[in-house]
C-alpha cells in the first residue's frame, strides 16, 4: 500500500497555516533553485524520519546487515518524497508540515521493514496456534469459562464468516501475519483488507452474542 | 494500564475494538494531528473519534503511531 495512500481533504488558504509550514509551502512550489533547494531539504527530513524507523526496528530484523537498514531508510525517503510532493494541496495545516511529512516517511520505511522482515516466509493461514493460549496458567474455574469461550470463537471462526474473512482474519488477528504483507500476497490494499477484518470481527461479535457469552475483554490504551 | 492476560490479549486481537473506529486510511489522514496534540496535552482522543479504537484493532497503524509521537517528542517544540 504505502505511497496509495490518501491524506484526504483540500488544499487550505495559505493564512490558516504556521509561517513555517507557509513557508515550506510556498518554497516547494516556487520552482527554479528556491524549490530545488527546499526539495532536497524536504528529502532530509524524509530520509532522517525513515531512519528513526528502522532504527527502531533493526532488533526484528537480526538477519540484515547496516546497508540494508540504509537502502531501505533511503528507499523509503525516496517514496515518501514522491507521496509527499504528490499530496501537498492534501495538507490541511492540521499540524506542522513537518509532522505532516515525518508521517508518509514512518509509513513506507515501516511497510517496507515488515515486507522484508516476512520475505520468503509462507503465511500461516490456519488458527494452529489457539493451544498455546487455550488454558496456560488459569484455574479450573477459569478454564472451563476460557474452554467454553475459545470453543464459541472457534465455531464462530468456522461457521460465521466467509473464507475469505476467515483466512483474513486467522492471518492477521491468530497468527500476526502483518497487514501490508498479507495484502500484498492476496493481491489487495490495505483499507480493503482491514475492512475485511472489521465485518469478520462483528461477525463474530454477533455470534458470540447469540450464544449468550458476554464479552469481558478490556479494552487497553 | 491493566496488564492483560494471555488469553485477553489474543481474544482482543481476534475480536477487535468494540466500539466505532476509523478505518486505515482515516486513521493516517488524522495521524499527524492526534500526535500533535498528544504532545500538546490536550484530549486528542475527544478531538479525533475512533482513532483510538483502530489502533487497538490495527497492529500496523498502532506502531506507526507510536513511531511518529516518538519521533515528534524528541523534537524541539
Amino acid at each position: 500500500m504505502g505511497a496509495s495512500k490518501s491524506s484526504g481533504g483540500t488544499a487550505v488558504a495559505a493564512s490558516t497555516l504556521d509561517p513555517e509550514s507557509q513557508r515550506w509551502l510556498r518554497e516547494l512550489r516556487s520552482g527554479g533553485e528556491t524549490q530545488t533547494a527546499a526539495v532536497a531539504s524536504l528529502h532530509a527530513l524524509l530520509l532522517r524520519a525513515a531512519r528513526f524507523e528502522v532504527a527502531r526496528r533493526r532488533a526484528t530484523l537480526p538477519h540484515l546487515r547496516g546497508g540494508d537498514f540504509d537502502d531501505i531508510a533511503l528507499e523509503a525517503a525516496d517514496d515518501a518524497l514522491v507521496s509527499v510532493l504528490a499530496r501537498l494541496d492534501d495538507f490541511r495545516g492540521a499540524s506542522r508540515f513537518t509532522t505532516w511529512v515525518y508521517k508518509f516517511a514512518i509509513l513506507e520505511a515501516a511497510v517496507k521493514l515488515r515486507r522484508r522482515a516476512w520475505q520468503g516466509r509462507e503465511i500461516p493461514l490456519e488458527p494452529e496456534t489457539w493451544s498455546l493460549f487455550a488454558t496456560e496458567g488459569a484455574t479450573p474455574g477459569e478454564e472451563v469459562e476460557r474452554t467454553e469461550l475459545l470453543a464459541a470463537v472457534q465455531d464462530g471462526i468456522a461457521t460465521a464468516l466467509t473464507p475469505h474473512q476467515r483466512r483474513v482474519l486467522v492471518a492477521l488477528a491468530v497468527n500476526g501475519v502483518p497487514i501490508d504483507v498479507l495484502a500484498d500476497r492476496l493481491g489487495k490494499n490495505r483499507g480493503a483488507l482491514y475492512k475485511t477484518l472489521h465485518d469478520a470481527r462483528r461477525k463474530l461479535r454477533g455470534h458470540l452474542a447469540a450464544s449468550g457469552l458476554t464479552l469481558t475483554v478490556e479494552e487497553g490504551r | 494500564m491493566t496488564e492483560r492476560s494471555e488469553l485477553e490479549q489474543a481474544l482482543a486481537r481476534v475480536l477487535g475494538p468494540s466500539g466505532p473506529e476509523l478505518s486505515c486510511d482515516e486513521c493516517f489522514a488524522k495521524l499527524d494531528r492526534y500526535v500533535e496534540l498528544e504532545v500538546a496535552g490536550a484530549d486528542a482522543d475527544a478531538a479525533v473519534p475512533g482513532f483510538r479504537a483502530h489502533l487497538e484493532g490495527c497492529p500496523a497503524c498502532r506502531e506507526e503511531h507510536e513511531s511518529l509521537l516518538e519521533l515528534v517528542r524528541g523534537e524541539p517544540s
